[in-house]
Formats: structure tokens, C-alpha cells, sequence
């Protein structure tokens, strides 16, 4: 039976459980003067019987499902004679899709080894004995859970503390989930890394100034080893997010200023929800803005005043990228310039300071720190931003900082490294995960570092 | 001192004495005329003119039909219950109600016989002249230096480092701060004491040499000792400044203005030499004020 | 006095100069205001001006004669005859008819790359439904080639290069006067998937895998996003653990999106053998991308809750569960489901990760389930405008128009939402 099927049916089993907990408890408290002299509501003696059901064959469902398909691809590769046995795990992987289509009827028998079309049957049968084996446990888990329950409506327990601890504990669960994605993050870029550090030397990934990540086929090949050289990948980065920076911070920063402290009630009501709009239009969208019409505005512009420019260049990607972080830092700067109390505003203005001499001389320094924080979150942004640069920026590496030339970036690399054709444990594949962990340990310290200026700042105000 | 002396005996005085009986129990807004103000509230050359002062919060009309004169170097302090008016009314002496968007000020305000709320008028060069002082000590969170200079700057004031450092000693100085900080200018000024930056932030207001400064409740914020500190440079300041003090202590007005604006339910009163006030007020409203019926 | 007085005066004199600066200051503040503004307007428009052809498609209707000699066919219901018949000739010849003068093989070719690749499929299928058809002649409406269709849309846009020969320009010319061929509104768009022609390529296969991956996030990421911000604000005990849970929400809704990729493609994938390019593996990506932003808006709905409503519910004596199942979390509700959709537009535009795992597939059918291979939206809009052939362009700038007016939709609602639902307190 599938998964998709048994759900429905834990939930059918779950209901019946409900139903007759409740009736039972009425029944349990007919002798004894009615509902009033039970511990719980028979709500909660049918709920607890309900979650009873549910929980322990969701859970078991859960991890079988999860892992039945991993552990019966190691068992039937491990049943492969030995003259079939992968050597490399790439080879395990061209087998291994062998095996399904021929077991998923995608592949025609006689193309293939017999071994392959044994262990094909012996995926079929595994995949019905795990399947028949799953339906087995999990219904009868349920019913168990449920019998349970309903032989416990008793009047002297409290099923309703039996109920919202379990509640409590779902809870936990759900808010423990963040700390899982973070560790499960941390754990999917962590072991690639450590093998892609195993084929290339961690000093030359942090030092090479060379990234060319295009590995041969065949080792005799010229230029077979490929360059895993970072440095030119974070100038790249670094160079698109400056230009980004700079074209946010101030318009951004001047914006919020203009709006909090000049513009009339209704002038603002229209402006902001307009400049929120450019922080909700999606970054692929930018990205085809950036690609297809900055782009190449920018090259017959520099064209035209005598400059060479790349149809790719960095500057195009900035520009628009900047654009898009504009509401990003206005609404950050706007929060933190309100945060600055009244009371130094109208210090200033009651020495006749005028409103500019107000905002320069008090408020900004006094808003500094927070300000600082939104531009480093505003600067995280940048370099984690991805479509605006796979569309706009270009593939070559570059060790440049002129702005019209073409340049790459980290996410821009990790895109075009597993997208495509991939082979698992290549140090190209690896590579990209070696790139994502370093993207991630960047703007992660970013964010740490900016998110505990900005509390800082709001608890000094507070 | 002399000022908070006096007024001790004649507070004595008026226990002793009844001033005008209280004739009946009438509610209060029967027996406040709109515009109608008891006792002297106009004065021979003002440095503030002020008449049928009108101040509205959207609909609502917060000061109803004030006329008032403020005298050149007089100690006035206005007093009254909570929401009165006082402090809304002294913010209309230097625009501070400006940056409020629904607020709305009518009626002929003149300093110098020039309007304060003439669209022309400047309110950074009327604010260089008004100087204020507010609620709760505000010193910028800079250097104690930087804070009084801030005003000299911004104006111009001094041409060179030397004199912008003889104004500040010469503020702090008058704002008897001078011998406490001047090891420590370079300190942040939020460090202080509340009393040290209260008095800070006359300083502050002093170095811009203004004619005028008004205080809303200085010394709210304060303890007795940092209080009387604070009074007693009142005083001092009386001989150059024109100060209007908005206060919430009766004590306090009758220890260091010259005279008493009673403020009521958006209505000014009645207003007398403090004396007076204190003593034999002219209005029954008053009187049940400072007696303590209520407040 | 002479001090004040004179003071007055060095403040009078200052006062142009530092208008003057005032008023340059906000000069700066609208110009800022102006570039952000113009940027938005400059966008909209550049994308609304490349991306209206997209729902015009332009077609031929001709007189087509099923001829079954001349496609080599005498029984349209046999299938090994119709997988060897030749169903381009009858548009030749119905192509023909408008121009007799045409007889050279070069120029009847040239002739029939005006009709889209597609036209004979037309045919076949037409015959494949119904074989007594054989032998008629009917009306055919054709889509034409993707040449002509740029020539007939954009043959005075410079941004378009027209790759027809003069011969095809005139002949088309001629069509377009005669009525042959027209333009109309682009159906075919809003009813089919992904093709490797622009012309007869749709957009719903990705609507659909938009909305089946967005049902799968809402599922997830709402009820947990809820719970947890419940357990944060509600249960949650003072200690080091439940810092912990906060500062790793706090940050996670500041990674990189594309790290969520990564996490897909290693966890999901790897570890528990997902299917690639499923709405369910992108949805559960998205799914943990949004739940940050759920649990942060959900926990300032639960916290304007006043604690008064909270103690009167405690003061008769309910559960502090009760309390929060039965009386904050339904006050809460409008300003959680407003979070949510926020959230969900969010995710409704996000690409990067999905490129990771796999939705970047060209999938030609509308996918049909949460298991079966699809594309988003967002990804389809990637896909064609990286693409080589530039009939893409005008699609992909259509999709973003479709993408932009569901995100504006859904923001629109939350809006909505939180004026008609929200209680001030």
C-alpha cells in the first residue's frame, strides 16, 4: 500500500477512535451522576484516544518512508555480483538508475546485464515485501494506540492534561524545527565540503586566484585538473554588492529620511506601500530586467562615450541588485530613525536647529549603530542574492574591479555547478557545496554580528 | 535664596488668613467666562502679546480664547491641573506644536511686537530667541562639549575653536555645572546625573544666548536636591532672561516666579503677582486650587 | 542684552546660508525618493512593453484538402499508415493556392516554413479523432512559424532581428492583407506546457506546478509556523534552549535562499531519496524558507493580543491550552494569516532554490499530481529567458506579468485581511 494511501486511512482509523472514546465516556459517566464527576470533558478522553492513533503510526510512517528507498538501494547493489560492483560512485549511480528503469518498465530488459535485470527483480520485490511490511505495522500501530486509549477512559484520569502535554510537546516540536533546518544545513554542506577538501587542498580553495572548475573526462587530458581557486569568485561578489551598496544605502537611507521627516501625511501613504512593491517583485523578475534591458543599455552607453563593456557586466547586475535592496534599507533605516525618542528631536529644534541641521547632527548619529546593522543585513542580502546575477552577471572569473567587465559570483557558481549535467563526487559538484558553506558561514556572521547592533541600539532607546 | 524665604511666610500667611470665601459649589466651567481673565494679565511694553490664543487638536479645542502679556525679564510660571493647557500653550510661544500635524494655533501671538505665527516668520530665528527646556532632561547622546556647543554651531556663533570653548564655559558656568564636569567634557552626557543633564540642557539653551526660555515642568523629573540646584539657577537667570516656567508644583511657582498664570480646562483664569495668588487669589477656581480641592 | 541682541543678529545672517542647505537636503531626500520611484515605473513599464505580445498569437486559417494520396493515406484509423503519412503536403498545397506563381522546390520549402512546426501535428491529430474526415476539406486554423510571428508582431522593433527572406516578408505581407493570416488572443499560452517553440508554448503547466508546490508549503509551513510561534510566545520556558530556537529563527530568515537548495538537494534528496523536480520536494524547501517569516508575523499577532482577554478566560478557570487554543489564537488569526500570505507570495516568487533541485527540467506536460515532475512559475520565467530564440522574450515577460498580478493579488488580500479582520486594541 502507498504512503499516500495509508495517511487517509490513519486519519479514518483516528476518527472511529474519537467517536467511540466519546461514546464510551459518556457511557463511563452515566452510572456515576453524569459528565461532571469525570476528570476531563469526553472532548479530551476522545482526543487523547484520537492522537493516540495518530501519533505512533505517523511517526513510524514517517521514518520508513523517509528511509526505505535508501536502504533498499544499498541492499540490492550490495547483492550485485562482484564483477558488476561499482568501483566509483559514479559508476553506482549509472547502475543504479539502470536497476529502476528496468524495474520501472522505462527500459527494455535486453539491454542490460542479466545481473542488472536480477537485481532489478529484486528491487521490485523488495519495494512490495517493504510496502506490504509498512501497511502491516503502521494500521496495526494505530489500532493498537487506539485500543489503548479507549480501554483508559476512566473517570479518575485527567485526559485533558494527558492531552495538552502532547499538545505542548507538538508544540516544541514545531518551534524545534529551526534548529533542525539550521543543523540540517550545517550538515548538508558540511560533508561535501570536508571530501571536496579531500581532492583539493583547503589553501588553494581560500588562496587560488584561478577558478576554472571545468574537470576532464579523461585524466590524460590537458588542463585535466581544473582550479578551485575562490578568490576570484568573492572579488566578483564583493564587486556586485559594492555597486549594489551603493546605489541602496544612500537612496534608501535619504528616502526614509525624506519620508519620516518631510513628507505630508498622504504624500506617505502613497510612497511607501510603492517603494514595499519593489521589495515583493521576485529577484527573477530583476534579474530579466538586469539581463535584458540594463544590460544592454549600459554596453551601448559606454559604447557611445568610448569604453569597452562585457554584454555581462558587474555593473548592470549592481545596479539593478541595488534596486531591488533600496526598500530593504529604507525600511530598516525608516525603523530605526523613529526609534530615536521625540524628546532629542525637539531638543534640537528648540535651539532653533533647523530640520537638516536636526537630522545630520542628532538623529544620525543617534540612529548610527542601527543604521550600521540594517546595512550589514542589507549587504548579506547582496552577496546571498542569486537570480539577479545567474541571469545578469556572467560565468567567466574575473580578477577585476572594473565595473563593465564581466565578473562571477559564489551563487552565481553554485547555480551552474549543480544544475546540468552532474556527476556525484566530482570535485566540481563538491565544489559547490564547499561554495555554499562559505556563503553560508558569511552572511550567517553578517547577520549575527548586524542583528545584535540593531538590539543593542532598540534596547538603549527602550 | 531670598525668593524661596518670602515665599514661605506669606504661605504661612494665607492659612492664617482666608482669603475670598467660597460662596457656593458650583461646577466649574459655570463660573469661567471664555476670554475673561482675572486679576492683571496684561503688562506695559510685553516682551509676548498674546491675545484670544486659540490652539485645536483636529476638532477639539484645547486653549480657548487666552489673552495674556508676558513682561520683559519676569519669572512667570503658569500653573494648573493636569490638561489644562499650560504646557500646549507654551509651545506655542516657540512653534514647538509645528512638527504636530493636527495641531492648529489662532489668535495674535507677537514677541516684540513682531507675529510669531506669521507664515513669513522665521522659526529657526524665532527658536535662537525662545529657547526651551524640557520635561525630562533630553542631552544628546554626544560629549558634554559637544552638547552645549551644539547650538553656537549650528548658528554660527563662534568664529574660532577658543571662542566656541568660552561660550561653553560660560554656559556651563551660568548653568552652575562648570565646577562638576570640566575634567570631564569629553564625557558622554547621557552618563550624568538627571539633575546634571536637566541643568546640562539649560546650558544647552543658555549658550545660544536666547531672550527667552521657556521650561515645561524642569524639574518633574528631578529629586528635591537636584530641584533646588535647578531653582536656585532660575533665580540666577531671572536678571537676563525672560523665563516662562510651566510647573506642577505650586511651591515651586510661588518660590521663583514673579507672577501666577492659572490655567483651567483650556481657560487662563486668573493671573496675579505670585504673591497674590498664593495669598488672596482673585478667583474662586483658584483658590480651591492651591487650597488643594483639587489638582 | 547688547549680547543677545548682537547674537540675534550672527543668527539672522546665517539663517540663508543654512536654508539654503535645508533646502538641498530635501532636495536630496526627493531626489532619492524620485530614482526609487522612477526605477519601479522604468521596470513595470519596460516589462509591460516587452511582454504584451506575449498574449497575442498570430495564426493562419487556410483551406486545407485531406487529400489521402498526396499524404500517402487511404485509412486515417490505421495507426502504422499514420505514423508513416506525410501530413505537411496538404499545407503546402493550401499554402499554394494563395500563391500559383510559386513552383520552384526552393521556394515552395520557403513557402512552408511559413506554417508553424506544429501545423501537421494539427492534421494527424485531427484525422486520429476523426478518420472519415479523410478525403474533405476543411478550415484549418494554423499557428504560424515563430519567424513570422515575429515579423507580423515586431517588424518595426529594432530589438527583434527579422529572420525572413524578403521573398517570405512579401508573401506574408500579402497573407496579412488578404486576412490569411491574423492575430488574435493568445489562448494557447494559458492551455499548454513548456515547448521548445515559443509559439506553442503555455504557461499553465507552471501555474499548475506554482499551485501544487503552494499547497504543499501552505500545508507544512502554516500549521507549524503557527505552533511554534504559539510555543515562543505562549510555553515556552526561560531558558537557554528557547534563546537558541529565537536567535536561529532570527537568522534564518536572513540565509541565502539558495542555501535552502543546498539543503534540499543534500537532505531531501540525498539522505531520504526524494524524487527530483517534484512540487513536493519544492514545497517542503519552501516550506522551511517561509517558516521564519511565519513563526516572526505570527508572534507579534499572538503578542497584540491583550493580556485582559487572557486573564479573564484564566479568571473562570481554563487551561492555560484553552486559554490559548480558544481565545488568543482565533483574536490572532487575521494578523497570522496575513504573515502567511505575505510569506507565501514570497515563496510563490522564489527560484533560486528550486533551480537546485531539479525544476529547471523542461517539462512539456501539466503536471498532474504532487509527485509528478514540474515547473513554477518563477523557474518557467528563468527558463525562457535565458532561452536562445527571441519569440521567449515576449513570453517570459508575459509570465512575469502573470507571476507580478498573482503576487499583487495575494498582497492585496492580505491587506485586505488585516483592515477588514485586524482589532485595534
Amino acid at each position: 500500500m502507498q504512503t499516500a494511501n495509508l495517511l487517509p486511512l490513519i486519519l479514518v482509523i483516528a476518527v472511529i477512535a474519537y467517536g467511540l472514546s466519546y461514546m464510551r465516556s459518556r457511557a463511563v459517566a452515566e452510572p456515576i451522576g453524569g459528565i461532571r464527576n469525570l476528570k476531563a470533558l469526553p472532548f479530551y478522553y476522545a482526543a487523547r484516544a484520537a492522537l493516540w492513533c495518530a501519533i505512533p503510526a505517523l511517526i513510524v510512517l514517517a521514518l520508513w518512508a523517509g528511509f526505505e528507498g535508501k536502504v533498499i538501494q544499498n541492499y540490492v547493489v550490495a547483492s550485485l555480483p562482484a564483477e558488476l560492483a561499482p568501483e566509483s560512485d559514479g559508476q553506482a549511480s549509472l547502475i543504479l538508475s539502470q536497476i529502476n528503469n528496468v524495474a520501472a518498465g522505462k527500459l527494455d530488459p535486453q539491454f542490460v546485464p542479466p545481473e542488472v535485470v536480477g537485481a532489478a527483480d529484486l528491487l521490485d520485490a523488495l519495494k512490495q515485501r517493504s510496502a506490504s511490511f509498512k501497511a502491516t505495522l503502521v494500521i496495526l500501530l494505530a489500532v493498537l494506540g487506539a485500543a489503548y486509549a479507549w480501554t483508559r477512559v476512566q473517570p479518575h484520569i485527567n485526559a485533558r492534561e494527558n492531552v495538552e502535554r502532547t499538545l505542548r510537546w507538538i508544540f516544541f516540536v514545531c518551534a524545534a524545527v529551526a534548529v533542525l533546518t539550521t543543523v540540517g544545513i550545517v550538515f548538508s554542506v558540511i560533508f561535501e565540503t570536508f571530501r571536496f577538501f579531500g581532492k583539493v587542498p583547503i589553501t588553494e580553495f581560500l588562496f587560488g586566484t584561478s577558478w576554472s572548475p571545468q574537470t576532464a573526462l579523461r585524466a590524460d587530458q590537458v588542463g585535466s585538473d581544473g582550479a578551485f581557486g575562490i578568490i576570484p569568485l568573492f572579488t566578483g561578489t564583493l564587486l556586485i554588492s559594492a555597486i549594489a551598496l551603493l546605489v541602496a544605502v544612500p537612496v534608501g537611507l535619504l528616502s526614509a529620511v525624506y519620508l519620516s521627516e518631510y513628507a505630508t501625511r498622504p504624500a506617505r501613504a502613497v510612497i511607501k506601500p510603492l517603494l514595499e512593491m519593489l521589495a515583493g517583485v521576485p529577484t527573477v523578475v530583476y534579474g530579466f530586467f538586469a539581463a535584458l534591458t540594463v544590460a544592454p543599455f549600459i554596453r551601448d552607453l559606454a559604447e557611445r562615450i568610448g569604453l569597452e563593456a562585457s554584454s555581462q557586466s558587474a555593473l548592470a547586475a549592481g545596479l539593478v541588485m541595488g534596486v531591488m535592496i533600496i526598500p530593504f534599507v529604507s525600511s530598516l533605516s525608516d525603523d530605526v530613525i523613529n526609534a530615536v525618542p521625540q524628546t532629542l528631536r525637539d531638543g534640537s529644534l528648540a535651539l532653533g536647529a533647523t530640520q537638516s541641521e536636526t537630522m545630520k547632527n542628532v538623529i544620525f548619529p543617534a540612529a548610527l549603530p542601527g543604521i550600521m546593522g540594517g546595512i550589514l543585513l542589507a549587504a548579506s542580502r547582496a552577496i546571498g542574492e542569486t537570480m539577479i546575477v545567474v541571469m545578469a552577471a556572467g560565468l567567466a572569473a574575473n580578477l577585476t574591479a572594473n565595473p563593465l567587465d564581466s565578473v562571477t559570483t559564489v551563487t552565481v557558481q553554485i547555480v551552474t555547478l549543480l544544475t546540468g549535467d552532474q556527476e556525484f563526487d566530482s570535485a566540481k559538484t563538491l565544489a559547490a557545496f564547499a561554495l555554499g558553506m562559505m556563503l553560508f558561514i558569511v552572511t550567517l556572521a553578517l547577520n549575527v554580528v548586524a542583528l545584535k547592533i540593531v538590539r543593542k541600539y532598540r534596547e538603549q532607546y527602550d | 535664596m531670598n525668593t524661596m524665604n518670602s515665599t514661605v511666610t506669606s504661605n504661612n500667611e494665607t492659612t492664617e488668613a482666608p482669603a475670598v470665601p467660597v460662596q457656593d459649589e458650583r461646577p466649574a466651567e459655570t463660573i469661567i467666562q471664555e476670554g475673561v481673565t482675572v486679576g492683571s494679565p496684561y503688562a506695559d511694553d510685553p516682551k509676548f502679546k498674546l491675545r484670544d490664543v486659540e490652539v485645536f487638536y483636529g476638532e477639539s479645542r484645547a486653549i480657548k480664547k487666552i489673552s495674556l502679556d508676558i513682561a520683559r525679564n519676569e519669572v512667570i510660571a503658569f500653573i494648573g491641573p493636569s490638561g489644562c493647557g499650560k504646557s500646549t500653550f507654551l509651545r506655542c510661544l516657540n512653534r514647538m506644536n509645528d512638527s504636530i500635524d493636527i495641531c492648529s494655533v489662532k489668535g495674535e501671538l507677537m514677541l516684540d511686537d513682531q507675529n510669531i505665527y506669521d507664515p513669513k516668520r522665521d522659526v529657526v530665528e524665532l527658536r535662537a530667541r525662545v529657547g526651551m527646556v524640557f520635561q525630562k532632561p533630553n542631552p544628546f547622546p554626544k560629549s558634554i562639549y559637544d552638547n552645549v556647543a551644539y547650538g553656537p554651531r549650528i548658528h554660527g556663533l563662534a568664529n574660532r575653536k577658543s571662542d566656541l570653548d568660552d561660550i561653553v564655559e560660560d554656559s556651563l558656568r551660568k548653568a552652575g555645572l562648570w565646577n562638576e564636569v570640566k575634567d570631564r567634557l569629553d564625557a558622554t552626557a547621557t552618563g550624568m546625573s538627571g539633575g546634571q543633564q536637566q541643568r546640562l540642557c539649560i546650558a544647552r539653551a543658555i549658550a545660544v544666548s536666547p531672550e527667552v526660555i521657556l521650561m515645561d515642568e524642569p524639574c518633574s523629573a528631578l529629586d528635591p536636591i537636584a530641584t533646588a540646584k535647578v531653582e536656585e539657577l532660575i533665580a540666577e537667570m531671572s536678571e537676563s532672561y525672560t523665563i516662562v516656567i510651566v510647573t506642577h508644583s505650586m511651591q515651586q511657582a510661588a518660590r521663583v516666579s514673579n507672577r501666577t498664570a492659572y490655567f483651567h480646562l483650556g481657560h487662563l483664569v486668573e493671573v496675579n503677582e505670585t504673591d497674590k495668588v498664593f495669598t488672596s487669589p482673585d478667583h474662586e477656581l483658584t483658590e480651591s486650587y492651591i487650597t488643594g480641592r483639587f489638582g | 542684552m547688547t549680547d543677545q541682541r548682537s547674537q540675534a543678529e550672527i543668527v539672522r545672517q546665517s539663517l540663508k546660508r543654512r536654508y539654503r542647505k535645508e533646502r538641498r537636503f530635501r532636495l536630496y531626500g526627493m531626489t532619492a525618493i524620485a530614482i526609487a520611484l522612477l526605477s519601479l515605473v522604468v521596470l513595470f513599464t519596460d516589462i509591460i512593453g516587452k511582454g504584451y505580445t506575449g498574449f497575442i498569437k498570430t495564426t493562419m486559417t487556410l483551406e486545407v484538402v485531406l487529400d489521402g494520396e498526396q499524404m500517402y493515406l487511404d485509412d486515417a484509423s490505421d495507426k502504422d499508415q499514420m505514423s508513416m503519412a506525410d501530413f505537411q503536403a496538404p499545407i503546402i498545397t493550401a499554402l499554394q493556392k494563395h500563391f500559383p506563381e510559386v513552383e520552384e522546390r526552393k521556394d515552395l520549402r520557403e513557402l512552408s516554413r511559413l506554417a508553424g512546426s506544429y501545423a501537421s501535428n494539427q492534421i494527424k491529430d485531427l484525422l486520429a479523432r476523426q478518420p472519415e474526415l479523410l478525403g474533405t476539406t476543411q478550415t484549418m486554423e494554423f499557428l504560424v512559424h515563430d519567424t513570422v510571428s515575429v515579423y507580423v508582431k515586431h517588424a518595426d522593433n529594432p530589438a527583434y532581428s527579422i529572420r525572413l527572406s524578403e521573398q517570405q516578408q512579401r508573401w506574408v505581407d500579402e497573407l496579412v492583407q488578404k486576412g490569411v493570416v491574423d492575430t488574435g488572443f493568445n489562448d494557447v499560452f494559458f492551455s499548454r506546457g513548456d515547448s521548445r517553440e515559443p509559439s506553442n508554448a503555455g504557461i499553465l503547466g507552471a501555474i499548475v506546478g506554482s499551485l501544487l508546490t503552494m499547497v504543499v508549503t501552505l500545508v507544512i509551513a502554516f500549521p507549524m509556523g503557527v505552533a511554534a510561534a504559539v510555543y515562543l510566545e505562549e510555553f515556552a520556558p526561560q531558558n537557554k534552549f528557547t534563546d537558541f530556537i529565537e536567535v536561529n529563527i532570527n537568522n534564518l530568515a536572513a540565509v541565502p535562499s539558495i542555501i535552502f537548495g543546498l539543503l534540499g538537494l543534500a537532505v531531501f534528496i540525498g539522505v531520504f531519496g526524494l524524487p527530483r523536480s517534484v512540487p513536493v520536494l519544492g514545497g517542503l524547501v519552501l516550506a522551511l524558507m517561509t517558516l521564519p517569516t511565519i513563526i516572526i508575523s505570527s508572534r507579534a499577532a499572538i503578542k497584540s493580543v491583550p493580556p485582559s482577554i487572557r486573564e479573564a478566560a484564566e479568571g473562570i478557570g481554563a487551561s492555560k491550552m484553552q486559554v490559548v487554543l480558544h481565545h488568543v489564537v482565533p483574536l490572532a488569526m487575521p494578523g497570522m494569516m496575513t504573515g502567511s500570505i505575505i510569506g507565501m507570495a514570497q515563496a510563490l516568487g522564489e527560484t533560486a532554490p528550486l533551480l537546485l533541485i531539479g525544476m529547471v527540467a523542461f517539462i512539456v506536460e501539466i503536471p498532474d499530481g504532487f509527485f509528478s515532475s514540474a515547473t513554477v512559475l518563477p523557474v518557467q520565467i528563468y527558463l525562457w529567458a535565458s532561452s536562445a530564440e527571441q519569440g521567449f522574450v515576449e513570453l517570459a515577460s508575459a509570465g512575469i506579468m502573470i507571476l507580478l498580478s498573482f503576487m499583487i493579488t495575494m498582497n492585496a488580500l492580505a491587506i485586505w485581511l488585516r483592515k477588514r479582520l485586524e482589532r485595534r486594541w
